[in-house]
């Protein structure tokens, strides 16, 4: 022990230089596709756009700009980038693991009734309590949701693929029914819930703006997922099953216990989202409360390479996309399909271009 | 022999990423002769014949084939130059026939119909001239693993063959199914053919060859002529060094019982019987071994013990403790270590580094985890410690261990179940798919974990292996222990035959699938 002690003490400052170096790189050469991935579909997307007919000021505007006029517009973006850093990081967990969850829409649906209930039903407690109470319910429930597809892929080895589109329909109708029914505000036009108490509200940063507290805690729970699936020891497992399940069991570790962890952990993410989406955003259920960020979350992750903290990164840019589009629709008339075409061209880049560092790398 | 070479390869480089599989081959061919291609796992010898066969391209070089210089570009083109491959795994749909097999993409399935029979026929005339014993309708996952051999063999000659490349044919094969190939070699290149053959098998290279190239790091080192070499020779030239062919041993000294099995019976992973019947036991100081031919239920006896297939009925017993049925995870607890048969299905994770694969079973105990955490720290200075004792070659212990050749990955495995200090080891193909100097250490690992008093299970297909090192040798076939012989070269034909399953009273070959 003392001769280790010896020899560490020795080598700390070599060693810790050649560690950072290491890491820079690695982290260099890891950030290289996804980066060089996004400037493809970009020069793409501009292509099209130019094709289009948009003068370059459209161009710089849908591409780079976006909406960064102001505070608040970059406060929109941040709005819209909660759920997709919530649900991108959740899946990252997810797929480590080799839990193909495409169920995030559903489970952020659920997230979004569970926190819808907990923020009507109750009264006259405090913000300090029931706002977190409100978050809770809807990971909780977006972990449950989430959990039948695990259950029923650990007990009947039914593909979770399958089962939770499956589920993303039963939320979407469950959702319909509930706002058209039992908790319907009658009072109101459309079909929708009642308003949520002002307890239950997420906080916002600014009095004036629209951007609440879920951002951060959206980035907080981004990097502590990154922490642990790289240096605990159950998220070691997690990876472990997932890259090679064989040797998972070989090892002595519970692979069903694993996936059920995983796939929870992605869905009280995408049920987190929901909650916030609710509690923070529209303060009421409606049918359609997402814009089908349970779907853009897959694309976080997969552009994220399923790193957790690249999942913050790619999930601002997707929101930014998202963002420029709206805006630019009302002010210059690029249909928001182009920016959908250009997110598709984003994916299919990052895809191809994971499968060409593959080829470059990989192949024995 | 004619003077123009048959098919002459010349400055061969082929790279996969940052590995080298074939660093400047320059390897000549004559026309009618048998020439081996002799060399340790990783040497290049099946991306080479991958490369003539139109499997994989080369990135530099030339293959000039009966005079001309070609390049294929998928194996279609290869065999339409009348050039057949056997691989080491069989390409084969077990759910079809023989001859739905050969004419498996073939033309329009209308017009392969109607030639039904002219296809069978075809089978049966080969079959009889090269008494290959084929018959066209017989299903493939009825036939034993010789056989399939011989349908992969005789589907070359289907197809029309000048030049029959076999990789690895005799890895799956009992002594008597092997001398039947060799004799089969011997009949092709009588009817004209020439026949290219990988091994690393120096005793059969230098039966059956009439030139034999060795190769060593993706080079061919030498070309000579079986008349002027011999076995040490050739082992040398492939490891190029001295190799002791002996291990020096002490006599067994067994002590207590440390593995005990009792009449166990468990199914494979599809359901069929597998293991029938298996009682055994292993003394603390001995390395008992289990011989047999691939496929007779060893892999499964080795799930089973380790607590990876469910068992049907039997009892295990380890360390006086009963064993039978646990979970991989408890049975660990109790002394067992297990360095597994696949490698790379169970032993190790390919993508993650040697410290991450150093601590796949203790990944949440101290000193590797501390509140949930994992110690960095700890398991870092455990790995290098490993890495230190086991040579093993690597640039540093984050390195991922898929990189490494495959006697390196070995190594590791070995080096981590030895050092969880178990009572007992279970081993399922020692050596399986890595080079003659890793395979040196790990035999003498072994020999030194027997001398401190562990208790040894080998399970090989390998007897040179279990020769070397064990003090017993049971036999195993259909699932069950034929019979059990000391490690002595002199009874080989005996050995031979049990492992055919023919007991010594009386010869009769017991029915598949009873």
């Amino acid at each position: 022990m003392e001769q280790v002690n010896q020899g560490a003490r020795d080598h700390v400052y070599p060693q810790a230089a050649h560690a950072l170096y290491r890491t820079l790189s690695q982290a260099a050469i890891s950030a290289a596709t996804p980066i060089a991935a996004v400037l493809v579909a970009l020069s793409f997307g501009a292509a099209l756009l130019w094709l289009n007919g948009f003068t370059g000021t459209d161009v710089v505007t849908v591409m780079v700009m976006g909406s960064f006029q102001d505070a608040r517009s970059i406060g929109e973006i941040l709005l819209k980038a909660t759920p997709l850093i919530l649900i991108g990081a959740g899946l990252c967990v997810a797929f480590r693991c080799s839990i193909w969850n495409i169920g995030a829409e559903g489970q952020l649906y659920v997230g979004a009734i569970a926190a819808t209930f907990v923020g009507t039903s109750i009264d006259g407690l405090s913000v300090w309590i029931h706002a977190p109470l409100v978050m809770l319910a809807g990971a909780l429930a977006g972990a449950a949701w989430a959990g039948i597809a695990g259950y029923l892929k650990v007990r009947f080895q039914a593909s979770e693929i399958v089962t939770t589109i499956m589920l993303n329909y039963i939320a979407l109708i469950l959702t319909s029914y509930l706002v058209t029914g039992p908790m319907r505000d009658v009072s109101a036009a459309y079909p929708q819930s009642a308003r949520l108490v002002r307890e239950a509200w997420t906080p916002r940063i600014v009095s004036d703006m629209r951007l609440h507290i879920g951002i951060l805690v959206a980035i907080v729970l981004a990097v502590a997922l990154y922490i642990f699936l790289q240096r605990s020891s159950r998220g070691f497992a997690l990876r472990v099953v997932g890259l090679n399940p064989h040797a998972a069991r070989y090892a002595g570790m519970d692979v069903r216990r694993n996936v059920m962890i995983a796939i929870c952990i992605s869905g009280a993410m995408a049920g987190l989202a929901g909650a916030f989406e609710v509690a923070g955003v529209t303060h009421r259920l409606y049918q359609n409360i997402s814009p089908g960020y349970g779907f853009e979350g897959i694309a976080v992750a997969l552009l994220a390479n399923n790193n957790p903290l690249a999942a913050i990164l790619s999930g601002g840019l997707f929101a930014m996309l998202r963002s420029g589009s709206e805006v630019l629709q009302i002010t210059s008339q690029v249909p928001q399909v182009l920016v959908l075409v250009i997110q598709g061209i984003v994916i299919l880049s990052v895809v191809a271009f994971a499968k060409f560092r593959g080829m470059f790398a990989g192949l024995r | 022999m004619s003077s123009r070479p048959f098919l002459r390869i010349d400055n061969i480089h082929k790279r996969f990423g940052p590995i080298i599989a074939s660093d400047g081959v320059s390897l000549q061919i004559d026309e009618g002769e048998i020439h081996a291609l002799l060399g340790e796992n990783g040497a290049g010898k099946s991306v080479l014949m991958s490369m003539i066969c139109g499997m994989v391209r080369p990135d530099e070089g030339e293959i000039v084939y009966k005079g001309v210089p070609v390049r294929f570009n998928s194996p279609r083109e290869a065999i339409r130059q009348r050039i057949g491959m056997v691989h080491q795994h069989f390409m084969l749909v077990p759910n079809l026939t023989v001859a739905e097999n050969y004419i498996l993409g073939r033309g329009s399935a209308f017009r392969v119909i109607n030639d039904i029979d002219k296809v069978h026929a075809k089978i049966r005339e080969l079959s009889d001239r090269y008494a290959l014993d084929v018959r066209p309708d017989a299903l493939i996952e009825d036939l034993s693993v010789g056989e399939q051999q011989r349908v992969e063999i005789l589907k070359a000659l289907f197809n029309g063959i000048d030049l029959l490349i076999l990789d690895e044919p005799t890895a799956v094969l009992t002594p008597q199914e092997t001398d039947r190939l060799l004799t089969l070699m011997r009949d092709l290149v009588a009817d004209g053919k020439t026949v290219v053959f990988i091994s690393h098998k120096l005793d059969e290279v230098m039966r059956v060859s009439d030139r034999i190239s060795v190769m060593r790091d993706g080079r061919v080192v030498n070309t000579v002529s079986v008349d002027h070499t011999d076995a040490r020779g050739l082992a040398r030239m492939m490891v190029g060094r001295d190799v002791g062919m002996e291990l020096v041993r002490s006599a067994a000294a067994p002590g207590r019982l440390v593995l005990s099995v009792e009449n166990l019976i468990c199914r494979s992973e599809t359901g069929l019987p597998a293991v029938r019947g298996i009682s055994l036991g292993v003394h603390a100081g001995e390395i008992v071994g289990v011989a047999g031919v691939s496929g007779n239920g060893q892999s499964e006896l080795a799930l089973a013990l380790s607590g990876l297939l469910p068992v049907d009925s039997g009892r295990v017993v380890l360390n006086g403790k009963d064993i039978t049925g646990l979970a991989p995870a408890r049975i660990n607890a109790h002394g067992f270590s297990h360095i597994p048969e696949d490698r790379h299905k169970h032993g190790i994770v390919q993508s993650l580094s040697l410290s991450e694969n150093t601590i796949l079973q203790r990944y949440d105990q101290p000193p590797f985890a501390a509140r949930g955490m994992l110690s960095r720290r700890a398991i870092g200075t455990h790995t290098r410690d490993l890495i230190k004792r086991f040579r093993i070659k690597c640039h540093n212990e984050n390195q991922r261990i898929g990189d490494l050749s495959g006697g390196n990955q070995q190594k590791l495995v070995v080096a981590r179940e030895l050092a969880r200090n178990p009572d007992f080891i279970l081993v399922n193909q020692l050596a399986r798919g890595i080079d003659i100097g890793a395979m040196e250490f790990v035999m003498e690992e072994m020999l030194k974990q027997r001398e401190s008093g562990k208790a040894i299970l080998l399970i090989s297909t390998e007897l040179e292996e279990l020769f070397a090192i064990c003090d017993r040798i049971l036999v195993m076939f259909h699932g069950e222990i034929l019979g059990e012989l000391p490690p002595d070269r002199a009874r080989l034909e005996e050995l031979g035959l049990l492992m055919a399953g023919k007991t010594a009273d009386h010869s009769e070959q017991p029915t598949l699938a009873g």
